[in-house]
């Protein structure tokens, strides 16, 4: 017989291992973003880039910030797009959490859900047809329409899942079916555009990438994100709830529908704010999760963090690989993500002794 | 705390399901329900617990309509035990537990909730577990989980639904004596669902047959499990005996609706043993 004392301590022993796996991946996170903006085209070497972040981190110490070149290089091209990376990978690792979580499905992302055919279809229509919600502010069209069609198929989503109650089944049958149609009239755009260009740029956007990255962008993106991913981390206990059935779960104090389209919503506002600066990337949202489960289990008080920084670190690696191997052109970050990662997750996958689909 | 139900009807999209359930339920008392499938069994656990939304006034506790009461005080007042249980994701037996404790947590737990769950682990036997995963256990073991999970609710009215179906006959008695300990020790109404007419009349105070929706009778298992009632609700004849245990015990013997191949066995058995 254990005794109390000892069995807190073992839950305790657990906790702490769970902590100390998000602190690793953190502090590996930190390491990655120091190489990262490190790298690249142009002059700045390491030891450079080092000395002009901590010139303007910590001006006092008297570093010198260099030449005027390498500080442009560094804050105004580098910079935000490590920093969207981080943002995007945590935020849609957290938005793939929170869907898998209330939908009680490992297979579900947006890209199951019609998130990212939404936003496809309104980046195609503003780019090969020119058609936008807004026409004022020029860069921002692409971005506004998929931003715009993407939360307007989460709604369409939402409405027909309603007609026979909200369910992680009607939802998920409801969330293919409406990624069905983006994708048919996505190809339609494709099919009827006028310019050869045209369809190449569509192609081109729906491949993902960070090269647009600005201080404008992430001044956008982030608040959202953070406060969406805040939000989704509240509802962590009733996640853990909901894995054992609504009927449970509801016994337990929790309303399962409730739970669910708010973290559906949240999660689709995160993905949808990212995936309309960046094209599409779904690959993190499937994958950062799983990662996550296979190394510290699945509650979600301990998951939903672990799998934003593993998000992040994921995207970043992915990207400053995207902006090296083929320097000085490019490969597609939504290319990269698979081509590193599916290896990595089987790897994972199949050096595991349990699985939870057995 | 006294659980009343008033005139309790419910539908299942116009297919009447339950009808005009009338009972209370007291401290400290073992309630078993009965009744072929599809009786509505289920349905009035799940209309006691309101996982199901039956009128309102129609299911009191101390006198206070449970339609009233929120989700989240309710569970602190009844917990409920599915008949299968899984779990999505990989938990440990010690994390399941804990979820019971959700209705009384907010973000962080605290020491106390640690203790009322190593607490339970230990009532329960199954401290040994808390750190294995559930989908890795036995079914026997699995249901004492979940059982654990809702005492961790610190219910005064648990709820199960045909907890010992799918268990051996040590695990079935293990759970039954469990849940008997429990209504005596703790003062928890225990309502269990069950098919098992022999294990209900041994471990409840008293026994609810339900046929159709209705209640066909209520009492002491003496007074329930008559052969003239389990004719009319089961169509099965039936020999009630008294067992070992000075409970009845019901022996079936053919069924009434196949007619003479069935009632030629019973009379045939009946004959050699009297």
């Amino acid at each position: 017989m254990s005794t109390a004392s000892e069995l807190k301590r073992l839950y305790l022993k657990g906790k702490n291992r769970k902590i100390l796996a998000i602190l690793s991946i953190f502090l590996v996170l930190l390491i990655i973003i120091v190489i990262s903006v490190s790298l690249g085209a142009g002059s700045p070497r390491f030891n450079e880039a080092i000395q002009v972040i901590l010139s303007k981190l910590f001006p006092f110490l008297g570093f010198d910030p260099g030449p005027q070149i390498t500080q442009t290089i560094i804050f105004e091209i580098r910079l935000p797009r490590v920093v969207l990376a981080v943002i995007a990978g945590a935020g849609l690792a957290a938005s793939g959490v929170a869907m898998q979580g209330v939908l009680k499905n490992p297979l579900v992302s947006p890209y199951i859900l019609g998130i990212s055919s939404g936003a496809g279809f309104g980046a195609a229509l503003a780019i090969a047809l020119g058609i936008g919600v807004v026409t004022q502010y020029g860069g921002y069209i692409v971005v506004a329409n998929a931003f715009v069609f993407s939360i307007l198929a989460m709604l369409m989503v939402y409405g027909i899942a309603r007609l026979r109650g909200v369910t992680p089944e009607s939802v998920i049958l409801a969330g293919v079916a409406v990624g069905y149609l983006f994708s048919a009239m996505l190809s339609l755009i494709q099919f009827i555009a006028p310019e050869h260009a045209a369809v190449r740029a569509v192609v081109f956007w729906l491949l993902g990438g960070l090269s647009t990255a600005t201080w404008e962008s992430i001044l956008i993106v982030l608040p959202i994100v953070l406060v969406a991913m805040a939000l989704i981390m509240r509802h962590s206990w009733d996640m853990n709830v909901m894995s054992l059935g609504e009927e449970v779960a509801m016994s337990i104090g929790v309303n399962s529908k409730q739970v669910i389209v708010m973290c559906m919503a949240l999660a689709t506002l995160v993905t949808a704010s990212i995936v309309s600066f960046t094209g599409v990337i779904g690959f993190i949202c499937l994958v950062s999760p799983h990662i996550s489960r296979m190394m510290i289990g699945s509650d979600h008080r301990f998951l939903l963090p672990c799998s934003i920084v593993l998000g992040a670190c994921l995207l970043l690696c992915a990207d400053t690989l995207a902006r090296l191997v083929l320097m000085p052109s490019e490969v597609p970050v939504g290319i990269v993500t698979a081509l590193i990662g599916v290896p990595f997750f089987l790897y994972l996958l199949l050096s595991r002794r349990r699985q939870f689909w057995h | 705390m006294k659980l009343v139900i008033n005139k309790l009807s419910f539908h299942y999209n116009g297919f009447p399901a339950l009808k005009d359930v009338e009972l209370e339920v007291s401290l400290g008392e073992v309630l078993s329900i009965v009744g072929p499938n599809g009786s509505g069994k289920t349905t009035l656990l799940k209309c006691i617990n309101r996982i199901l939304k039956p009128k309102h006034n129609t299911v009191l506790i101390d006198g206070k309509d449970t339609g009233e009461i929120g989700l989240r005080e309710l569970s602190k007042m009844m917990g409920y035990v599915p008949q299968n249980s899984t779990s999505t994701f990989p938990f440990t037996v010690f994390d399941i537990v804990l979820m019971g404790r959700r209705p009384y947590i907010h973000w962080s737990l605290s020491e106390r909730d640690k203790e009322i769950v190593a607490e339970i682990l230990r009532f329960l036997g199954i401290d040994k577990l808390a750190m294995r995963h559930f989908d890795e256990l036995s079914g026997g073991e699995q249901q004492k989980v979940i059982i654990a999970r809702a005492l961790a609710q610190q219910p005064q009215i648990l709820l199960l639904d045909e907890p010992t179906s799918n268990l051996d006959i040590k695990h079935q008695l293990e759970i039954l004596c469990i849940l008997r300990g429990l209504a005596q020790s703790k003062h928890c109404s225990v309502i269990v669902a069950m098919h098992d007419l022999n294990l209900a009349s041994r471990f409840s105070d008293r026994m609810l047959i339900l046929k159709q929706g209705r209640i066909f009778a209520v009492g002491t298992p003496e007074s329930v499990l008559t052969e003239e009632n389990i004719e009319s609700v089961y169509g099965v004849k039936s020999q009630v005996t008294n067992s070992v245990l000075d409970r009845p015990q019901v022996t079936p013997l053919g069924s009434v609706a196949n007619g003479v191949e069935n009632s030629k066995i019973a009379s045939e058995i009946t004959s050699k043993h009297k």
